[in-house]
């Protein structure tokens, strides 16, 4: 009946999916996901569905997308249907679309489409949407998983997507590397540097699985930074790390930490304040298998403060400090209070918590975490005080000082009403006695006067072992328990049962004379007891110590065997030996090996080549001012052999004076920009001035001159370069250093836009980097008139941080005159309809005077364009097709001799505001030279020829 | 005692790894249910492959052994896979793990998917998720993709996907319109992940909340075991365009660890202690910090308790007064005490001066709603507990759990000096608001 209801519901919404409303099969979809999540079977649907997928809806569609990724493996035919419609889509202009398709065609696991998904994955990798990038590197995964036999190919397109610079692949692209190919370390070298320092700017997650690679390539690249320190380090004979050959190696020469290997560290810092827990994790652990080891403290705090997180962040944090805490105690014990228990904490919290207060505890706080113990004793939680007593236990065996106290205290919790408390308080007195016996029968007695109301069968049998151990120190009481328990012998539980035969075996040994009879009658006992256990002992015991003419040689020594000392059992962590797991990963927790667990290499003896790191093109620029960033890193390498913290603490701080615009605007072009420096790489060729590609290696331009056509015409290429769409102020380290006397210098940040007109262009322009930036500066504001404020201007030539249609300026404000001046701004009325993004006002308002002073910005018309990448081709096609445009020609004499007879050098840009563009070709011919401008601004074009023409006729000899 | 593996000289390590052959790589969360109190599985996703939900029964196994909901271990091996589970409005996240992954990055990764059901539905329980199945349908699907995160921020899936409204589904119902967005969202592409763009109010606002929470465990005689002040500032920004705030301390010094949204500059705040970003559009949390131990922690409430079993006797006697301490001259309101009394009390017979107290006989919970401290008349619950007969006296007392509320003090004493905006030209109504509360505030009788 219910079955034939069921049935009958799926031809409603069969009917639903065929009909011709959307509405109405929206609906149907909408109730099909709702039996999918309900778990049920919605698979007879199948060819109902399918046809539905190339909907035009979007909801519609994606509602099919869910259903298909859902069944298609089970209807792998009907599913074939829909594959086409994605191949489609994957060539749709619209980004989402072509990430969308790519993303279901991948998540589709019919072994028949594998080499249309590997075509799809190939084809995307190198799509210009970094978003479509990202999902094929999802995509690698989910191939690879469907057919490890695309292994190859899948590392051809993981080794191109590593390459990739944009922050959004980055993560997912190592993802697929750690899961395809995690042992192809070779692919890391030569992303390495790139990796950290996109680091801060990937989304978090690919921080968490970035952070968790490198930690594993560093320990296979980078020799041990813990020799020199092992040395100051606590528990110094526990550096297991350190092989005998190691040792050697540290003699010889000191330790140098490799630059990368600090990039790394430093570049993984600042993430130690994420909100993601993981990321904080993940970090942690980095520094706990990477960072030399008095480095190791900054983590403490961040590791507490994840404990104020949810219950299971806890319970995961709670484990790696354990871990921690056994190998160094310092970390963790300025916090020890962070660790006490709460009676609302959940009970697997509150062990940990235990197991680590436990681990903190040295001769100095033990009194203290005594004291706290006390009140955990006292729980309701009765599994809870159970451990608390395990811990005591331990702490009286590890700080020798208190195991007497924390021995009385336990036989008072003797007397303590309840039962698992009295129990644990025996097991645990007992492991403490087997230490120093001796001393120790006083306790002894009064256990023994206990055992009548102790119950838990465990501390019955450890009572009656005791006894037994040490019957010579309690000899008269020793038969008289004996005597009990071969009354109640069975009534025992097994584990009493053992123990009693092993007491009624020391005894007779020792005392015959008062046991024998007891002795035999429970060895007669245990002979016919159900539990064979209890048989062969009982046999085994009779064979041993009664001596008879079978028995040979063995009973001679049952003395020794039976009273042998024993040694005491050492109460160590149950996470004591943990630590072979990389700290954060699955198995960590789980204390085993979980699948796919790739565990931590050694560090090597030698350090691998570092120069197989290094990458011929310089690191792409995610800040305005990265070259600052290079002089911090020499900066910091040569300061590592010190390595002190005042070091650390300086390069920080000059770092962030100079970022103190962040890098999260500043990349705003990024993605763009990387993928035109890919290209670059390819057409770097084009340029033979060595002295430039010293300068700026990717260089991007159309000129195909001679060197000496260039170096005649340099200048006048340069002046028409670049595209300034934004002024960025800023000084250089050395400048502030050297003029911090008597100048106030200022970091600003001002941006002007000239004006806004929507971006159409019909070729796709590519902006590329400046060839030469001058280093003339303007001035803007004298300082006779400024009243000692005087300003002057440079057009930086970097892509303006602000926004794509502004020009970057860098302005340096100097202080001429004895006074401090504050409050220093751009007021509101800004003139000549230029948007400017002003800058924050410099000094804090703390006088009434107040100065204005009006001052202009001219910029040559060449700092308002911005070069573009464009081959020769198209360059002529464009100046064909002009018909909008305007072409200004010029011949211009020149008055000196040129040696060539045709040179045509040109120059593509376009205008930085409205994106227009500007074609120039300068055509030399002896003795005179053609100007080709077009474009369709009129007036910059004009302004252009102009200056051209006084360019050359100037730069003439 | 488990056998420690004997060191293996690190070549020959280096030797086997190389021979290793990884079959089963890292994959991250394979399926993800949804269980709710009584143990009932009432969604199921999966992003690769199906799971047999059978795999559940592991699980169930936890929760039966454990005695308290709250006492589930966190991450249950299976023979196949792993289940990492966290609990949230009482509905247990099940993700089922095939192979090694950050046990945290799953965990975070549970919270914030409950985080934005939250966010979308007002409540996180199971008659929301049921209803907009759909709804939650799509989120994880953009969530996750092969089981890696892909967009977790709030702002970026709203414009994937429209929260929804009650006019929204009626709208949709009538038009066939849909609640999925068509376009890429802009966010995703640009640096600001956080923040959509386009963004319009015709009230520019912006709302922060500085909430202090008091940690402290007190003991019997009224000293103080350990206290700290961990805080927060909640943001409600409601701006146009993209503004770029900053936002500044007197006293900075205080802030002792910190962590930030991912929006705030972390390189200005190193160098000027401030507190520079662009802020999402809407509720987010912008700071959370941690107030230096060095400082002493101003303890606002004090407790007077005389809690007392005699032995031989079935009766038990319990009085207790709370009193205001350092509050600054603010009040102490929104208090309620609660208390674990000892398994053997049966009943007790109460008599509060202010709010009204209630006992519940099965769980042995004892919660008083106190309401406000007034200082001229301490508020005090008096009266008697009867015990079991026959049963011996508790060994223990019971610890004292207080919650509180003080309005428009920050314990820790500090103090936002200026938030100021760039990058926009309009004038924003700025607020800020601070309380402190109690966090884990315990008192040991």
């Amino acid at each position: 009946m219910l079955n034939h209801r069921f049935l009958c519901r799926n031809e409603d919404l069969k009917e639903m999916l065929e009909s011709n409303k959307e509405s109405l099969k929206l609906e149907a979809m909408k109730r099909i996901v709702g039996l999918i999540a309900k778990g049920k079977n919605a698979s007879e649907l199948f060819p109902a569905v399918v046809k539905n997928v190339a909907s035009k809806n979007i909801e519609l569609k994606k509602l099919v997308y869910v259903y298909l990724v859902r069944y298609a493996e089970e209807q792998q035919d009907l599913a074939l249907l829909s594959i086409s419609t994605f191949q489609r889509a994957l060539k749709d202009p619209n980004q989402l679309i072509r990430a969308s398709a790519l993303r279901v065609l991948s998540s589709i696991r019919v072994p028949i489409i594998v080499p249309i998904m590997m075509l799809a994955i190939k084809e995307a990798a190198t799509d210009l949407s970094p978003y479509v990038r990202k999902t094929a590197a999802h995509a690698i995964q989910k191939l690879y998983s469907l057919d490890p036999d695309q292994k190859e190919h899948l590392i051809e397109v993981i080794e191109k997507l590593l390459k990739d610079k944009s922050t959004l692949v980055a993560g997912s692209v190592v993802m697929a590397f750690e899961e395809v190919c995690p042992d192809r370390i070779d692919l890391i070298h030569k992303n390495y540097r790139k990796l950290c320092n996109l680091l801060v700017d990937v989304e978090e997650w690919g921080q968490v699985v970035i952070i968790h690679m490198l930690t594993r390539y560093a320990r296979t690249q980078f020799v041990s930074p813990w020799r020199e320190d092992a040395m100051f380090d606590e528990n110094n004979e526990k550096a297991f790390y350190d092989s005998e050959e190691e040792r050697k190696v540290e003699q010889t020469k000191p330790y140098i930490m490799d630059p990368d290997h600090r990039l790394l560290l430093r570049n993984t810092k600042p993430l130690l304040q994420s909100r993601n827990t993981a990321v904080v994790m993940a970090v942690s652990q980095l520094y706990w298998h990477l960072a030399p080891k008095h480095e190791l403290s900054i983590i403490t705090k961040s590791l507490v403060r994840l404990l104020r997180s949810h219950r299971e962040v806890q319970y995961v944090v709670l484990q790696n400090i354990a871990t921690m805490s056994i190998q160094r105690k310092g970390m963790f014990e300025p916090f020890m209070k962070s660790f006490y228990v709460r009676s609302t904490d959940a009970t697997h919290i509150k062990t940990l918590k235990l197991e680590i207060l436990t681990n903190l505890a040295n001769e100095a706080n033990i009194s203290t975490i005594l004291r706290e113990f006390q009140t955990y004793v006292k729980s309701q939680d009765k599994a809870f005080a159970a451990a608390t007593i395990q811990a005591i236990g331990r702490c009286a065996t590890n700080i020798s000082e208190v195991t007497d106290t924390c021995l009385n205290g336990l036989v008072l919790l003797l007397s303590n009403r309840d039962e698992t408390v009295v129990a644990e308080s025996v097991v645990v007195i007992k492991k403490l006695l087997q230490t120093q016996p001796s001393q120790h029968s006083d306790i002894i007695k009064h256990m023994a006067k206990l055992f009548d109301n102790i119950t838990v069968p465990m501390a019955r049998a450890s009572i009656l072992w005791l006894m037994g151990e040490y019957c010579e120190h309690v000899p008269k009481i020793a038969p008289d328990v004996l005597r009990k328990m071969a009354k109640t012998f069975t009534n025992e539980e097994d584990i009493v049962k053992l123990q009693i035969v092993n007491l009624a075996a020391k005894l007779y040994l020792t005392n015959s004379k008062q046991t024998k009879l007891l002795t035999q009658y429970i060895l007669n006992l245990g002979k016919y007891d159900q539990n064979y256990d209890i048989r062969d002992r009982t046999r085994f015991i009779r064979q041993l110590i009664v001596p008879n003419e079978k028995s040979g040689a063995l009973s001679k020594y049952a003395r020794r065997i039976l009273m042998a000392p024993k040694p005491a059992p050492v109460l160590q962590s149950a996470f004591k030996d943990r630590d072979r797991f990389q700290l954060g990963t699955l198995s960590h927790t789980l204390n085993s090996q979980a699948s796919g667990y790739l565990e931590l290499s050694d560090w090597p003896a030698v350090a691998p080549d570092q120069s197989v790191r290094n990458v011929e093109v310089v690191e792409p620029k995610f800040y305005s001012d990265s070259e600052e960033e290079e002089e911090e890193e020499e900066e910091g390498s040569s300061s590592e052999g010190s390595s002190s913290s005042s070091s650390e603490e300086s390069v920080s701080e000059s770092e962030s004076e100079e970022n103190s615009d962040d890098s999260n605007k500043s990349s705003s072009s990024q993605s763009e920009k990387s993928s035109s420096e890919s290209d670059s790489e390819k057409k770097k060729k084009t340029l033979k001035n060595k002295k430039l590609q010293q300068q700026k290696p990717d260089i991007l331009i159309i000129t195909y001159l001679p060197p000496q056509i260039m170096q005649k015409t340099l200048l006048l290429i340069i002046m028409t370069k670049y595209i300034l769409i934004h002024i960025v102020l800023s000084i250089s380290t050395q400048f502030f250093v050297n003029c911090m006397c008597s100048l106030l210098h200022l970091c600003v940040f001002l941006a002007c836009q000239f004006d806004v007109v929507s971006w159409h262009v019909h070729v796709s322009l590519q902006a590329s980097s400046p060839v030469f930036v001058p280093e003339t500066s303007h001035e803007l504001l004298h300082r006779m008139t400024g009243k000692g404020l005087s300003a002057q201007y440079r057009f930086t030539r970097q892509p303006c941080i602000y926004g794509n249609s502004m020009v970057s300026l860098q302005l340096t404000l100097s202080n001429s005159s004895d006074q401090a001046l504050e409050n220093i701004h751009i007021s509101e009325k800004s003139s000549t309809g230029q948007n400017i993004h002003r800058f924050n006002a410099i000094g804090e308002r703390h006088t009434t005077k107040e100065d204005e002073f009006s001052v202009s910005i001219q910029p040559a018309v060449g700092e308002l364009l911005l070069p573009i990448t464009m081959s020769e081709a198209d360059f002529t096609k464009e100046q064909g097709n002009t018909n909008t445009s305007y072409w200004h020609a010029d011949e211009t004499p020149t008055n000196r001799p040129i040696h060539f007879s045709v040179c045509i050098s040109r120059f593509a840009g376009k205008t930085v505001s409205s994106g227009s563009l500007v074609l120039v070709s300068v055509a030399l011919k002896d003795p005179d030279a053609v100007i080709t401008i077009n474009t369709e601004k009129t007036v910059i074009g004009s302004m252009l020829l102009r200056q051209f023409k006084t360019a050359l006729t100037n730069s003439c000899p | 005692m488990p056998n420690h593996p004997v060191p293996v000289p690190s070549s020959v390590l280096a030797a086997l790894k190389n021979k290793t052959i990884h079959l089963s790589a890292a994959k991250m969360i394979h399926s993800l249910f949804l269980v709710n109190a009584s143990g009932d599985i009432f969604l199921e996703k999966h992003w690769k492959s199906v799971v047999s939900r059978s795999v559940c029964d592991y699980f169930f196994e936890a929760l039966e052994r454990a005695t308290e909901p709250e006492n589930v271990p966190p991450v249950i091996p299976t023979p196949h896979h792993y289940l990492i589970n966290v609990l949230r409005h009482r509905i247990y996240f099940v993700a089922v793990i095939q192979s090694e992954v950050p046990p945290l990055f799953v965990i975070e990764f549970l919270h914030r998917v409950v985080d934005t059901f939250q966010d979308y539905f007002g409540v996180c329980t199971e008659a929301a998720i049921k209803d907009n199945v759909v709804v939650v349908y799509e989120l994880l699907e953009e969530m996750l993709d092969n089981g890696f995160p892909l967009a977790t921020e709030s702002n970026i899936l709203k414009e994937l996907i429209k929260p929804p409204t009650i006019l929204r589904t009626v709208v949709n119902t009538i038009t066939g319109s849909t609640n999925v967005g068509e376009q890429l969202p802009t966010g995703q592409l640009s640096v600001v992940p956080w923040r959509r763009t386009g963004v319009k109010y015709t009230n520019n606002e912006a709302y922060f909340d500085v909430i202090e929470e008091i940690d402290a465990i007190i003991d019997k005689s009224g000293s103080t075991i350990t206290a700290e002040i961990q805080g927060v500032i909640d943001a409600c920004v409601k701006l146009t365009g993209m503004p770029d705030l900053t936002l500044s301390f007197m006293n900075p010094r205080l802030l002792d660890d910190v962590s930030f949204h991912p929006c705030v500059r972390f390189k200005r705040w190193e160098a000027e202690r401030i507190l520079s970003f662009i802020p999402p559009d809407g509720n987010f949390r912008l700071l959370s910090y941690h107030v230096s131990s060095q400082n002493l922690v101003a303890i606002p409430v004090y407790v007077k308790h005389n809690i007392s079993f005699r032995e031989g006797s079935s009766q038990g006697r319990f009085e207790l007064t709370l009193g205001p301490k350092q509050t600054m001259g603010k009040a102490v309101e929104s208090v309620l005490v609660s208390s674990q009394l000892p398994r053997g009390v049966l009943n007790a017979n109460l008599n509060p001066s202010q709010g009204t107290y209630t006992f519940d006989p099965v769980t042995k919970l004892l919660s008083w709603d106190v309401g406000k401290i007034n200082p001229q008349k301490l508020p005090s619950l008096k009266g008697s507990m009867s015990l079991q007969a026959g049963a011996s006296k508790p060994d223990e007392n019971p610890t004292i759990n207080i919650q509180f509320k003080i309005q428009q003090l920050a314990i820790s004493g500090l103090k936002v000096n200026r938030l100021d905006m760039y990058g926009e030209k309009y004038k924003p109504f700025k607020g800020i608001k601070y309380m402190t509360k109690a966090g884990k505030f315990q008192v040991r009788t």
